[in-house]
């Protein structure tokens, strides 16, 4: 049953993504987003991170798409001045170089050693909320730092007069 | 029970095709979004790694790069209404005014 | 109290220094301000002009009308420079008396003041040594170098940068004194240096002159030569002795010889390298070349400095050294040789000059080379002896002829002299009274001393008939070119030119008085060391006796050394007398070769350099010394330089510099195409060292 859910979210969430960097226009990869997103929040319920997917589904489809949406729609691009994606050299041995990224990656997780250890629920609210507010605590709180520092670097950046 | 390699070779294709997303599109909406990939996939790795090993360090991890990426989110479609607004475009070969 | 007023010994060389403090002071707030000021106003000449030895000097009339607004600062200084000086010399004399009073081989008076250089075994302090040879030279350079300073006072009265002048003249008698009082090498390196640096700075003290600084620079060059050997020699016997402190080193000598470490090659390379120092400041073959041109100096400065004093101390080392320079037989002869021949070869040279100091200069390299003679013969206390008679009567002598060339406005040449007898009688006294004994009359200092060198360089075990005839012979051309110098200068018709005769007066009494004072010294100097043999008790070689014979006795070769002062033993006093009566003989043909080429026949002289052009025109040119250091080594430096600048500096160095340069501009020129500003290349160069690190950890892994 769970091999079933991983390949079938497996393969959902990798076509997604297939399709949010295939897309001509950005509001279908922003769509096409929110699905991966949603696939790779059901990969986390298979592992038991419950926390974690419901932060993926609130934060990134809620927060995130929403927020690529807007501004897809506040700029508001015609079709016709849509960058024309062109192949030059560069991009091919992009694409190849990637390629070879992925292929080198997977020789290197078979090689992944992993303890038999007792499979544990990671991110549920609990265990990630006893890590967050006991061993990570000043990571946290500077994360809150960055957020203030996001939040004010983008009103910053978008304002048209401060 | 599903391999952990499985999941580490998942996370491995999603941050690839976020890789290819980046390097070969122009378009920065779809560069953003796929820099969104990429970090999802890295999420997967987190997730799963954490799982598997028993520590709450994955979760810890996983929660984090969210959080860095909803900045980077704002921050990036910030720059780029700054950007479209100079530039009437969001074509990234356009700016490339960033040399000596 | 033990010691009593020896124990005020530091206060010999510290006096002076306290003068250069004060003066320093008034020249650097009174005077400076003063010349700067005056050197803003239009004045033809600065003040160069106003010296009497620039040959280009104004009218000495003219300057007089500068004397009644001389600032008052200068009366201080006036006071101040020679009274440093005067009590230095008195504290001197109260500390000699005291060590006099002392039995001989007690005579050693050290005073440590503070250690002064502490690293590993070297361990130099800052130390005074008072000994007889010390105590001679000590008296010799306060005494002197306190009648030059009077004299000074007048000389220069008409001098603008009046205070500079002391200046450098205390600071001079402080390192002099240094040099003289230390009791290590390094200490007396110091007042080595420090009297080269004042004697650079007094030889081109009318720096305006182009002259005048070059001269300087010469001096301080060939000084640079000697002082490198100096240095190598201190290197040699701090590694030899582990010490420099005389007592210590001298101490030394009979173990170390014993035990085969100072072995007799070592003894003559320390000693030669001593010896080319003492050649620098000696100015002595080959180096002397710098001595005759040092009168481009003040005409006090060439008495005190290149006369009277720093000249002498290289023959100070070398009497210093005694006990080593006798352990290398080589040396010696080496020293007596160079002595010997420079003695002959400036005397000859002197003939021939017609600037009144030159004369004075060549006499003064040819009489230090008596005194290396000496040396070299192993009679270093007929060197000492020389050093202090000759001391009197060069000072004097130059002095003299510092008071005619200001009698007559600054005129130096001989040729418009004559006739000056009338018009400065106490001047021509007191001169007439130096060339007396300088020649060697009987009866005067310089008799006695030379007379005890040359009898030394026949009888010494040392010693040879050749360096005695050498001697003699330059001891009746000595005779010759000096009686050559007074004829033309003070008898004969007067070749002046009116202007110049009409101001011709006697100089002042702070002139006059201190050359009585050394006539007084130069004709009554030598009856300290009236030899046995015409009855004498020669008290100044029994006083020097404690630092030359214990020391020599104590090295191997001690006989020598010993015979040295035995000499007169194996040899019959008859002998002794008749040498001293043949040189005398020798000398007064000199005089009267004199008096018949420049008072009976004044036409001869033109007229055998016109039979031997050849022969006159290489004398009067110096043999052409000075030409052949030009082609031989100054120009062969200069192409080297000149050549090492093109080659190496221009084109190595300014090369590399470049090429770096020039690297790392085709590198950027590369190297920035990679920074195209296109988002995308910098996120694929990222993406490739992605693959590449993920490649390598893979490599490594599948290595494993």
């Amino acid at each position: 049953m769970e091999t079933v859910l991983f390949i079938l979210f497996g393969a959902i969430a990798v076509c997604g993504a297939i399709m949010v960097v295939t897309r001509k226009h950005p509001m279908a990869s922003a769509l096409y987003l929110i699905l991966t997103l949603f696939a790779v929040a059901a990969l986390f319920v298979l592992r038991q991170a419950h926390f974690l997917a419901a932060v993926q589904v609130i934060v990134y489809a809620g927060a995130v798409v929403v927020l690529f949406v807007f501004v897809i729609m506040l700029i508001n691009v015609p079709e016709n001045r849509l960058p024309v994606e062109r192949a030059t050299t560069m991009r091919v041995l992009g694409v190849l170089a990637a390629g070879i990224f992925i292929l080198e990656s997977a020789v290197l997780s078979r090689r992944f050693w992993m303890p038999k250890g007792p499979a544990m629920a990671v991110g549920t609210v609990e265990t990630v909320g006893r890590a967050l507010f006991t061993d990570y605590l000043l990571a946290f709180e500077i994360t809150s730092v960055l957020l203030l520092a996001a939040v004010i670097g983008a009103i910053a950046l978008a304002k048209r007069k401060i | 029970m599903i391999a952990p390699s499985a999941y580490l070779l998942l996370s491995a294709v999603l941050f690839g095709i976020g890789v290819v997303g980046v390097v070969a599109r122009k378009n920065v909406l779809i560069i953003l979004m796929s820099v969104e990939l990429m970090l999802n996939g890295v999420n997967v790795a987190f997730v799963a790694a954490g799982s598997y090993l028993g520590d709450a360090a994955g979760g810890v991890f996983a929660f984090m790069v969210m959080t860095v990426a909803a900045a980077e989110a704002a921050v990036g479609l910030a720059l780029l209404i700054a950007l479209y607004r100079l530039k009437e475009t969001i074509d990234i070969t356009e700016l490339k005014v960033l040399k000596w | 109290m033990v010691n009593g007023i020896l124990d005020y010994l530091w206060l010999v060389p510290a006096l002076p220094l306290l003068g250069v403090v004060l003066n320093g002071a008034v020249a650097l707030f009174a005077e400076r301000p003063l010349l700067l000021k005056e050197a803003g106003l239009p004045l033809p000449g600065g003040h160069g002009a106003h010296g009497h030895d620039s040959s280009h000097g104004t009218g000495h009339g003219d300057s007089h009308g500068e004397h009644h607004e001389a600032p008052a600062y200068r009366k201080l200084v006036a006071f101040i420079a020679p009274a440093v000086v005067g009590a230095a010399f008195v504290v001197a004399l109260l500390c000699v008396l005291s060590l006099a009073s002392r039995p001989a081989d007690g005579r050693t008076f050290v005073q440590v003041l503070f250690p002064w250089i502490q690293a590993g075994s070297l361990l130099v302090p800052a130390a005074l040594q008072l000994d007889p040879l010390s105590s001679v030279m000590a008296l010799v350079v306060t005494g002197v170098g306190f009648l030059i300073h009077v004299y000074s006072v007048g000389y220069m009265s008409h001098e603008r940068a009046f205070a500079r002048y002391f200046v450098y003249l205390n600071l001079f008698m402080f390192a002099m004194l240094t040099l003289v009082l230390a009791n290590n090498y390094l200490l007396m390196f110091v007042g080595w240096e420090g009297v080269g640096l004042c004697s650079y700075l007094l030889i081109g003290f009318w720096y305006e002159k182009r002259s005048a600084s070059d001269a300087g620079k010469k001096a301080f060059i060939a000084n640079r030569i000697g002082d490198f050997g100096v240095l190598l020699a201190m290197f040699l016997v701090f590694w030899t002795f582990g010490s420099l402190t005389y007592t210590e080193v001298f101490a030394r000598v009979p173990l170390l010889r014993e035990s085969g470490v100072l072995t007799t090659g070592l003894a003559t390379a320390i000693t030669l390298l001593l010896f080319l120092g003492a050649t620098g400041k000696s100015a002595q073959i080959p180096l002397y070349v710098w001595l005759p041109d040092a009168m481009e100096g003040p005409t006090p400065v060439s008495a005190l400095i290149h006369a009277a004093t720093m000249v002498t101390a290289g023959v100070y080392m070398v009497a210093r050294s005694s006990a080593l320079f006798l352990l290398a037989p080589d040396t010696m002869m080496v020293v007596a040789v160079i002595g010997a021949v420079t003695a002959i070869f400036s005397a000859t040279i002197g003939i021939c000059q017609t600037d009144i100091k030159r004369v004075l200069a060549y006499s003064t390299v040819s009489q230090l080379g008596y005194m290396f003679l000496a040396c070299g013969v192993g009679a270093f206390t007929a060197a000492i002896f020389h050093l202090m008679t000759h001391a009197f009567f060069k000072a004097l002598l130059f002095l003299g002829s510092g008071s005619v060339i200001h009698a007559l406005s600054g005129e130096q040449d001989m040729r418009k002299m004559g006739g000056l007898k009338k018009y400065v009688p106490v001047t021509f006294a007191t001169m007439f009274a130096a060339t007396l004994a300088i020649a060697g009359i009987p009866g005067f200092s310089g008799f006695f001393s030379k007379d005890e060198i040359l009898w030394q360089s026949f009888s010494s075990p040392h010693g040879s008939p050749v360096l005695w005839g050498i001697g003699a012979l330059a001891a009746g051309i000595t005779a010759f070119y000096m009686f050559r110098l007074v004829y033309l200068t003070f008898f004969g018709e007067s070749r002046m030119d009116p202007e110049v005769e009409k101001h011709a007066h006697e100089s002042p009494w702070t002139m006059t008085v201190p050359l009585t004072i050394l006539a007084v010294l130069s004709v009554a100097g030598g009856w300290v060391g009236i030899p046995a043999v015409l009855g004498g008790s020669n008290l100044f070689e029994h006083w020097l006796a404690p630092v030359f014979h214990p020391v020599a006795a104590a090295g191997a070769h001690g006989a020598a050394a010993a015979g040295a002062a035995e000499g007169a033993v194996h040899h019959s006093a008859t002998l002794e007398i008749g040498l001293m009566a043949l040189s005398v003989a020798i000398a007064l043909c000199g005089i009267g070769l004199a008096y018949f080429l420049y008072r009976v026949r004044t036409g001869k002289p033109a007229e055998i350099a016109k039979k031997w052009p050849t022969l006159y025109d290489v004398v009067y040119h110096k043999y052409y010394i000075d030409e052949f250091y030009e082609w031989a080594v100054i120009r062969r430096i200069v192409n080297i330089s000149t050549g090492l600048w093109q080659m190496f500096d221009a084109l190595f160095i300014d090369g590399i510099v470049n090429g770096a340069a020039g690297l790392v501009r085709a590198a950027g020129d590369r190297v920035r195409r990679l920074q195209g500003g296109v988002v995308g290349g910098y996120a694929f160069s990222l993406l490739a060292g992605a693959v590449l690190l993920v490649g390598y950890i893979l490599y490594r892994s599948v290595v494993q």
